[in-house]
């Protein structure tokens, strides 16, 4: 099949259009401006429907509009941007409205900067907005992944009827790779969307996440928990590097695997048993897997983007506080030399 | 007596003298009137009208405060064979959505706009609203609305509007007599055959009585209309 070389923020405009989203709406911000730049010609081009917001507010609830009717949508923003989409999110969840929200993440808090970062990692996997619930999250270590798991996005939210986030940071949405345009690798077959607005079936329906009567929105919210719960036992994504006879296990996700995966490749040719567990779905975090695979590993270390997030859900996961932390904040990348000397020093 | 419309589903659970049943079977009539039930969506908002679903037999699409232009933007640019609505309060549509009503105005939208003023917030115990009167009480202007305090002048909604390119129907009803409430219908059916025939955004603003928050009774809730309210915002066509 044909190589294209795009950025990951390309390859995510182009998987959205193969995946056949026909609402997008987004708003300027770095550094997503390829995705909605992009966008803005193929979505004419394709004669689907583009908008450029006057606001994340007002991009994410166009979201939620177009949504209603049963269509595919997508809006994508950086950190600051996905801060004010998520109520709108809440509302998609609580309405059970399926969408794809692409975050390349950038520094934080406020303001930030426009690197790399991986500090959005308890938002995206905690809801982040209000309210008892969760979105799927996906997170690319590739711009051939970032590709592969918007049209993964686009099957999973659907299917659920929950939107689904693909967490991709700023290196991965500016880089640049050779990108095969392959189709969904989602086995399960997509419910038609009967609840859905406008449609010419004499039945009124309303899309709604409000229940004022007593009683309403607790059966409601444990309607919602019995899909976290089937995501969480069916979703469960990850992928290994250099896992047998493993001594030393690195955690890492998005662009940080691929650092580590670096240093995975020198500490074995030192003789030093080191692998890489990377979490592709960070909501449902792979819990499982990584308990299967933990029995023969003596030590763990988590390397992020940051002060220190996916940490918690290994420490979760393995129910021990004796896991080491590797993390840098603010556009700092911890890099593959500071990843050897720390595995030496452990 | 007159009966009520089939698109009009339930018993009203406002306050008594309260404008938005008059408003919503307007709408409900309007809607049959036209024969467009089928196509009929509105994205209604946040408020004492956040259940509007519920009284309306064709689909509604819930809205955050503020979001219902947004909602309904998206909806119509999908699905331009659908007819779309907004109901929205004036917190909604003056305040924390006045973004997304200058913008959704300016791009022109082929959208219905209802805006219901009733110069408060209602829902939440009757606060001040951008469109409150000066000197007029609520619970958080006490001691009435004071411009030298910093609370501001009442937001001119229609006449911001009439100036964009984007809009093509401007009108404030009123729904201080059978007469005015008439008018109001006229108004709103308008808007509804303005998108019918793409005449880009259509707002009709309506005067709306809330008697519980104005601590008056509904013939005198009428009455501050009528003497108070419509100095303020006058009534009529403002751009056509």
């Amino acid at each position: 099949m044909k190589k294209i070389l795009l950025t990951g923020n390309e390859a995510m405009a182009e998987a959205a259009i193969l995946a056949g989203c026909y609402f997008y709406a987004g708003y300027p911000i770095t550094p997503q401006n390829e995705l909605i730049n992009s966008l803005a010609r193929r979505m004419r081009e394709e004669n689907r429907v583009f908008i450029q917001a006057e606001s994340e507010l007002a991009a994410i609830n166009m979201v939620m509009g177009a949504s209603s009717l049963g269509f595919r949508v997508m809006t994508s923003s950086s950190s600051p941007g996905i801060s004010l989409k998520q109520e709108g999110i809440s509302y998609m969840a609580g309405c059970q409205l399926p969408a794809v929200i692409i975050n390349a993440v950038r520094g934080g808090p406020g303001l930030g900067n426009i690197a790399s970062s991986q500090s959005d990692y308890f938002q995206a996997t905690r809801g982040g907005g209000h309210g008892d619930y969760f979105t799927v999250v996906l997170a690319p270590y590739s711009v051939q992944e970032a590709f592969n798991f918007v049209i993964l996005a686009f099957d999973l939210a659907d299917y659920y009827r929950n939107p689904v986030i693909v967490l991709a940071d700023a290196i991965i949405a500016q880089m640049a790779e050779p990108v095969i345009f392959l189709k969904s690798s989602f086995n399960k077959k997509i419910p038609p969307k009967n609840w859905a607005l406008g449609r010419k079936d004499g039945i009124k329906k309303i899309v709604k996440s409000f229940f004022l009567k007593e009683g309403d929105l607790e059966k409601h919210n444990n309607i919602l928990k019995k899909k976290w719960d089937r995501i969480r036992k069916n979703e469960q994504r990850y992928d290994t590097y250099r896992l047998d006879d493993a001594e030393y296990l690195i955690i890492s996700y998005g662009s940080q695997a691929r650092i580590s995966q670096e240093a995975v490749d020198i500490l074995r040719d030192k003789n030093i048993k080191v692998g890489l567990f990377r979490p592709i779905s960070l909501w449902p975090f792979p819990e499982r897997f990584l308990k299967n695979i933990s029995k023969k590993v003596k030590k763990f270390l988590v390397v992020e983007q940051s002060l220190g997030q996916m940490v918690e859900d290994v420490k979760l996961a393995l129910q021990t506080d004796d896991i080491y932390f590797l993390g840098k904040a603010g556009g700092g990348i911890p890099k593959v030399s500071e990843i050897i000397n720390f595995i030496k020093k452990i | 007596m007159l009966k009520p419309p089939k698109s009009l589903e339930v018993d009203t659970h406002y306050c008594p003298g309260c404008g938005h049943g008059i408003i919503h079977r307007i709408v409900a009539e309007v809607v049959e009137e036209l024969g467009i039930k089928e196509k009929t969506v509105a994205a209604t908002s946040v408020g004492c009208s956040v259940v509007a679903y519920d009284y309306w037999d064709f689909d509604c699409c819930e809205s955050a405060h503020g979001r219902a232009l947004a909602v309904a933007t998206a909806i119509k640019r999908c699905r331009p064979d659908l007819v779309v609505f907004t109901y929205q309060g004036d917190g909604d549509l003056a305040s924390i959505g006045l973004s997304e009503t200058i913008h959704s105005a300016n791009r022109g939208e082929n959208l219905t706009c209802i805006f219901v003023n009733n110069a408060c917030y209602g829902m939440t115990g009757g606060q001040m609203a951008p469109t409150t009167l000066i000197d007029q009480k609520t619970a958080t202007t006490p001691f009435g609305r004071k411009p030298e305090l910093g609370d501001g002048w009442p937001l001119n909604i229609c006449s911001i509007l009439s100036l964009l390119e984007g809009v093509g129907f401007v009108a404030r009803g009123s729904l201080f007599n059978p007469k005015e409430v008439l008018r109001t219908k006229q108004y709103i059916k308008r808007a509804f055959v303005n998108q019918l025939e793409n005449k880009r955004f259509s707002i009709v603003e309506v005067l709306s009585p809330c008697p519980t928050v104005w601590n008056l009774s509904p013939i005198e809730a009428l009455k501050f209309i009528e003497n108070q309210m419509q100095k303020i915002f006058p009534i009529g066509i403002i751009k056509e």
